[in-house]
Order: structure tokens, then C-alpha cells, then sequence
């Protein structure tokens, strides 16, 4: 019973959405353009200050509300098109988005992960800009992210799901 | 596009370009955005530990290093090229609040007083880096995903796991900022 468990809970996250095609090391350069673009944005719109962070679970500041829900409706429109269109990718391939599967986990993560993101001010997206911006200690907080996240797979089959 | 000395963009530009990165990923090479998948890759990668959660083949993940990479870079060149060195304008209400527990230094976009070094031999700085970060990890992978990938990637596909997800997130985090995180700032 236990192996089925662990199979139907699997959060989507790993090995899905990969190419058949073989590339070359350096065709994954493009996300990393993809990601310069998004560290940019990330400092110059203050989105990984614990400042801006605070503002928000204290109902002091559109600002964080108003760049979520832009790029959730932009994101959206995005993917209506991609799909009503059946684009493709820059090779040909067909474009797949794997289904999120409810359990649990997305109710106590969630508030787990809620707590460490106001008491850090960061989601793991701003910890790595963090670390580019210049602010060193921040790598302690990373290392206890990923102690947190082998915890979690240590005890996985432990927890509520 | 928004004057780029300017401190901070407006919400609509910085809204509009995260909500591209959705189409974006996706076109050029299926890839779904999101990002706390990463700290699972390190784990796998470097300390699987036999955890059947660790066993998968993480190189086949590996343009999100990449993309983790260029978040580095970006925000590199961003704070050395870009940055206006202003101190960041806070909520009068917040920089009140915050002047109580003693942080008063709004020269950077986090709060020296806390994210530094030798804060990790305080209560409060341990509390904050250490658990603070530890339960970003494990409640994200928990959850499945993070901001990027519940919030702005599951959403934006209508999933309605990722509302229950984003939901949690900022319940927790209304709860914490409000109740809980005074109490830590005053240790």
C-alpha cells in the first residue's frame, strides 16, 4: 500500500515536462537569460526586500498585491492562448503543464511555508537574489531551506497528506 | 517601460515581465515555472541519502540552475548598475513598529540589524535565518510549490490545488507577521 501512496502524492515538481530532444549544455543558457531578466526585475521593483514583505501581510502596501495578481492574469491569458493555439515550443515540441494534485500538504505546507515567508521576508525565488544583491547571510538561510526540504523528504511518508 | 533608475518600478512592469516568464519557459522548452523545486534538485544532487523523494534523475532538471543562475546575475548587476543607493520609503505605520525593536536602518532592502553574520548568535537572528528558512523549505516542498509555482505558475494554469495552496501561504503569513514575528523582533 505504502509505494502506490508515494507515487500518487508525488507534487509534479521533478522530472516532468522534459524534452526528448538532446541539447547541447549550452541551450540551457537561455533560461539563464530568463532569470537575469527576472533578478532585475526582483531588485528594481524591491520585490525581495523584507520591507516590502512585512507592508504586505500588514495590509500596508498595494504594491506586492498589484505585481502578483498582474503577472497571475498576464500568466493566465498566456497560457489560455498557448493551449487554445497549440503553440509550440522554439523546437517543435508540443507544450505540456502537468495537473496539480490536491492533498494536504498544500493546507499545512502552505501555513508552514506562509510563517517562514514573513519571518524571512523571502520566498526561495528572492533568497538566490539575495544572494547576487550582495547580502552573504542569506546563505545560512538557504542551507536551512534545503535542510528543510530533506527533512520533509525524510518524513514524507510520515506526514499527513 | 518604466525609467530604469527609477527605485522602486511600478507594480505594473514589474507585474507584467514575471507574468511573460510564464509564456516564456514555456515556449522556449516546456518548462513550468517554479522555483523551490531547486532546493529539492541540491538535495538530490548532493545528499540523496537513499530518501526515495531524492531518487529521480535531477540533471534532467538542470535548466533550473540555470534559470537560478541568472536570478544571481540579474540581481548582481541590478544592485551594482542599476541601483539608485536611496534608502528604501517604508509604511510610517511599519518604520514606527520597527523602530521599537530596535531597526532603524533602512539602507538596504533588508534590515542589517537581522540578516547578518553575527545576528546568528542572537535568538532573534538564529530564529529568523535558521528556522525562518528551514520552514520555507519544508513548507514548500510540502505544499508542492512556492510563490512561482503555486501562486503565479498553478494559477495562472487554473488550478485550483494552487488557490488552496496561496491561500495557506498568506493566511500563515498574516498570521506570522502579526502575531508571532512581534514577539521574535522583541527577543
Amino acid at each position: 500500500m505504502q509505494e502506490p501512496l508515494v507515487q500518487q502524492i508525488d507534487d509534479n515538481t521533478a522530472c516532468v515536462n522534459t524534452s526528448e530532444k538532446v541539447h547541447p549544455w549550452w541551450y540551457n543558457l537561455k533560461y539563464a537569460l530568463v532569470g537575469i531578466i527576472f533578478g532585475i526585475v526582483f531588485y528594481k521593483a524591491e520585490i525581495i526586500s523584507w520591507f516590502r514583505i512585512q507592508e504586505m501581510f500588514r495590509l500596508q502596501s498595494f504594491h506586492m498585491y498589484g505585481i502578483i495578481g498582474t503577472a497571475v492574469v498576464l500568466g493566465a491569458i498566456s497560457v489560455f492562448i498557448i493551449k487554445r493555439m497549440n503553440i509550440k515550443t522554439i523546437h517543435g515540441e508540443k507544450i505540456t503543464i502537468a495537473d496539480k494534485e490536491f492533498n494536504k500538504g498544500q493546507i499545512f505546507g502552505g501555513l508552514l511555508f506562509g510563517c517562514g515567508w514573513a519571518i524571512t521576508g523571502a520566498c526561495p525565488g528572492p533568497l538566490f537574489a539575495h544572494i547576487g544583491a550582495g547580502f552573504f547571510a542569506i546563505l545560512i538561510v538557504i542551507a536551512s531551506a534545503v535542510a528543510g526540504t530533506w527533512v520533509y523528504g525524510y518524513f514524507r511518508d510520515k506526514l499527513p497528506h | 517601460m518604466p525609467d530604469l533608475s527609477q527605485q522602486p518600478w511600478p507594480w505594473y512592469a514589474a507585474g507584467i515581465i514575471i507574468g511573460l516568464i510564464v509564456p516564456a519557459l514555456l515556449i522556449l522548452g516546456n518548462k513550468t515555472f517554479g522555483i523551490s523545486s531547486n532546493l529539492r534538485h541540491i538535495c538530490a544532487a548532493c545528499f540523496p541519502a537513499d530518501l526515495p523523494f531524492f531518487k529521480y534523475d535531477w540533471k534532467k532538471e538542470i535548466w533550473n540552475f540555470y534559470f537560478i543562475g541568472g536570478i544571481i546575475g540579474g540581481a548582481y548587476i541590478a544592485s551594482q548598475y542599476l541601483s539608485t543607493g536611496n534608502p528604501i520609503t517604508i509604511h510610517p505605520d511599519l518604520k514606527t513598529e520597527l523602530a521599537g525593536y530596535g531597526i532603524t536602518n533602512l539602507n538596504h532592502l533588508l534590515p542589517p540589524e537581522i540578516f547578518s553574520f553575527s545576528s546568528l548568535f542572537t535568538l532573534r537572528g538564529f530564529i529568523m535565518l535558521v528556522i525562518g528558512g528551514f520552514l520555507v523549505g519544508f513548507g514548500t516542498r510540502y505544499a508542492g510549490g512556492c510563490t512561482s509555482g503555486h501562486s503565479i505558475m498553478g494559477l495562472s494554469n487554473l488550478q485550483w490545488p494552487s488557490l488552496v495552496a496561496t491561500i495557506c501561504f498568506m493566511v500563515g503569513g498574516f498570521i506570522t507577521a502579526n502575531y508571532i514575528l512581534p514577539w521574535i523582533l522583541s527577543l
